[in-house]
């Protein structure tokens, strides 16, 4: 029985795994990586680098829309509930204002609006970035470990189109890698 | 990356002469504005009262960037540096309005009903504000804003000009020394102009937002005003390559986020004394109800909000030079009409009465205020060369 989803697709390799000196060296192996037309991979580093999105070719992400779409959808129930609740369902005279005055309604407005856009924001994220996941198969690369010390890597994985254990593994040797790791698809199968 | 990227500014692109031509308009602009304003109704309180709406226009300007540039030294700011010295040239306008003042001060009976003995025995309210609203403490207390206004101005504007030669990290040391100090100054003497030259206008009746109320007008106003200026300095061959894209966006940024402050105050004043209900705190949105004034305030509910709130909120409107220019346009455009709104009901209860009196005030003050800043401009380079970490803002980038 599997209690976790599956991320990835069966297979007896995840793909490669090539590390790298420094944090210049990973973003000139980004730009061929993405020169190459590869779509399945990814770089590790134990610190945000600044530029590496524009050398790993990534798009803007979509969490804003995800946040405005929450947002709106969020100002837009809140109001509801208020207009149902105090001027519909249970309709009471409160210091002769009328039933329906949208001017207390506005806080509560406003707060549904940035709880949900808040909250749609950071399980968004988590979405994305498929999280929570309990296991990666990089994880059975002993070296892998210092992704969060010192040590900068490529994964490419082996069900991106252009994947081939041989020509992927030369093109990454060629950026400069230090080494290139072919990694098992499974944990008990980690070298 | 960009942090790799060697920077260089060539200062003979970027000498403040680029703004040189803001005098000469400026000027004119000014001459047609008084000479029309002063034809058309001059002495009258019509002429007092455009002057106070333009006046205060143009005086939240300035204060903006006075509050623009204690804030980028406080917090240290890199990515400012590129542009600050725009808003410095703002900033060093201040001492002017202590000049422009004295159309105010010689209306101050048709303007005040407080400064008119005959209303004053007339109300027990107008006789127990006495000891704050009469004439003397009134005009002690505009002499105090424009000591403190000049002195901040001067200070910051001539120290970043010394800066400029000297290269001295110091400098930006004492600078952010005086900030602090500089921010309290700037939020007492703002919040209380506004209540001596504006809440006053209707002297039975009071709000503790008004001054956070004017300050958030007039922040809009500096962001919007930047974007032009850094625009306006664009088609005149400097500061391209200097305040980018990129500066650009955060301004825009600002300016997205303090329309949503402007809204959230002026919003909480109009809800208190709604949900209040009490006639003489109510008596102020009263008269703003009445004729075209209650269209007057809707359009600000829409105009100076909700629609700016959507079209500044994309990206792409942020980083975009046509969209940014149209967005501080209207916002500049709105703040004028919040002030008018906020000011005029006062000498036309009946409905919006705009004309050509308004125009001419406008272009009247509008042209000393650009002179000053072509003039301030034209001695000085339009970029702080000095400053250590400029090219930390020239190779500034958002994430």
């Amino acid at each position: 029985m599997r209690f976790v989803p599956q991320l990835f697709p069966e297979g007896e390799h995840f793909g490669l795994l090539a590390e790298y000196d420094s944090p210049g060296a990973l973003v000139r192996a980004c730009e061929h990586v993405r020169d190459a037309g590869y779509r399945k991979w990814d770089a590790h580093s134990p610190f945000p680098i600044h530029g590496i999105e524009t050398a790993m070719g990534l798009g803007r992400s979509r969490l804003p829309y995800v946040a405005l779409i929450f947002g709106l959808g969020g100002a837009l129930g809140g109001m509801a509930l208020q207009i149902w609740a105090n001027a519909i369902a249970y309709p009471m005279v409160i210091s002769g204002k009328p039933m329906f005055n949208w001017q207390p309604y506005v806080p509560i407005t406003f707060e549904c609006g940035v709880l949900l856009a808040s909250l749609a924001t950071v399980f968004g994220m988590f979405a994305f970035n498929k999280l929570p996941m309990l296991f990666h198969p990089l994880f059975g690369v002993e070296h892998f470990a210092k992704a969060t010390d010192d040590g900068f890597f490529i994964s490419v994985e082996a069900w991106d189109p252009k994947f081939d254990a041989r020509a992927t593994g030369e093109l990454l040797s060629s950026t400069g890698a230090r080494r290139v790791h072919l990694v098992r698809r499974r944990e008990d199968a980690a070298p | 990356m960009s942090h790799d990227r060697a920077v260089a500014v060539d200062p003979a692109q970027h000498r403040g002469k680029a703004f040189g031509r803001l005098t000469g308009v400026g000027g004119a602009l000014a001459v047609a504005g008084v000479g029309a304003s002063v034809a058309l109704a001059g002495g009258t309180p019509q002429f007092y009262f455009s002057w106070l709406v333009a006046y205060l226009f143009f005086l939240s300007i300035a204060l903006g960037g006075l509050f623009f540039v204690l804030v980028l030294a406080v917090s240290r700011a890199g990515w400012g540096v590129s542009l600050r010295r725009v808003v410095e040239n703002v900033m060093a306008t201040l001492p002017v309005f202590a000049v422009l003042f004295v159309p105010i001060w010689l209306g101050r009976h048709e303007l005040y009903a407080w400064a008119r003995p005959e209303e004053v025995a007339k109300s027990a309210l107008l006789r127990g504000k006495a000891p704050f609203l009469n004439e003397d403490f009134w005009f002690v207390r505009a002499i105090l804003y424009f000591v403190a206004w000049s002195a901040l101005a001067t200070f910051f504007s001539t120290q970043s000009q010394k800066q400029d030669e000297t290269g001295d990290e110091r400098i930006s040391a004492r600078m952010r020394g005086i900030a602090p100090v500089g921010i309290i100054l700037f939020a007492l003497s703002t919040t209380f102009c506004s209540i001596d030259w504006m809440m006053s206008l209707e002297p039975e009746w009071y709000s503790t937002m008004y001054g956070v109320y004017f300050f958030s007008g007039a922040v809009i106003a500096i962001f919007s005003f930047v974007i032009l200026l850094v625009q306006f300095a664009y088609t005149q061959g400097a500061l391209r390559g200097v305040v980018t894209t990129e500066h650009l966006h955060d301004v825009g940024k600002l300016l997205f986020g303090f329309t949503i402050f402007w809204a959230y105050i002026a919003f909480s004043q109009y809800f208190l004394i709604w949900y209040g209900n009490i006639p003489e705190e109510t008596v102020y949105y009263m008269k703003r109800q009445v004729g075209s004034w209650q269209s007057v305030g809707m359009l600000l509910a829409y105009g100076h909000f909700l629609l700016p709130f959507f079209f500044l909120m994309p990206r792409a409107a942020k980083r975009s030079s046509a969209l940014l220019v149209i967005a501080a346009v209207w916002q500049l455009f709105m703040h004028f009409l919040d002030l008018h709104w906020a000011i005029m009901p006062v000498l036309h209860p009946e409905s919006a009465r705009p004309g050509f009196v308004d125009l001419a005030a406008f272009s009247a003050v509008g042209g000393v205020f650009l002179a000053a800043i072509g003039w301030v401009s034209s001695r000085r380079a339009l970029v702080p060369l000095g400053d250590p970490r400029l090219p930390e803002a020239l190779s500034f980038e958002n994430v």
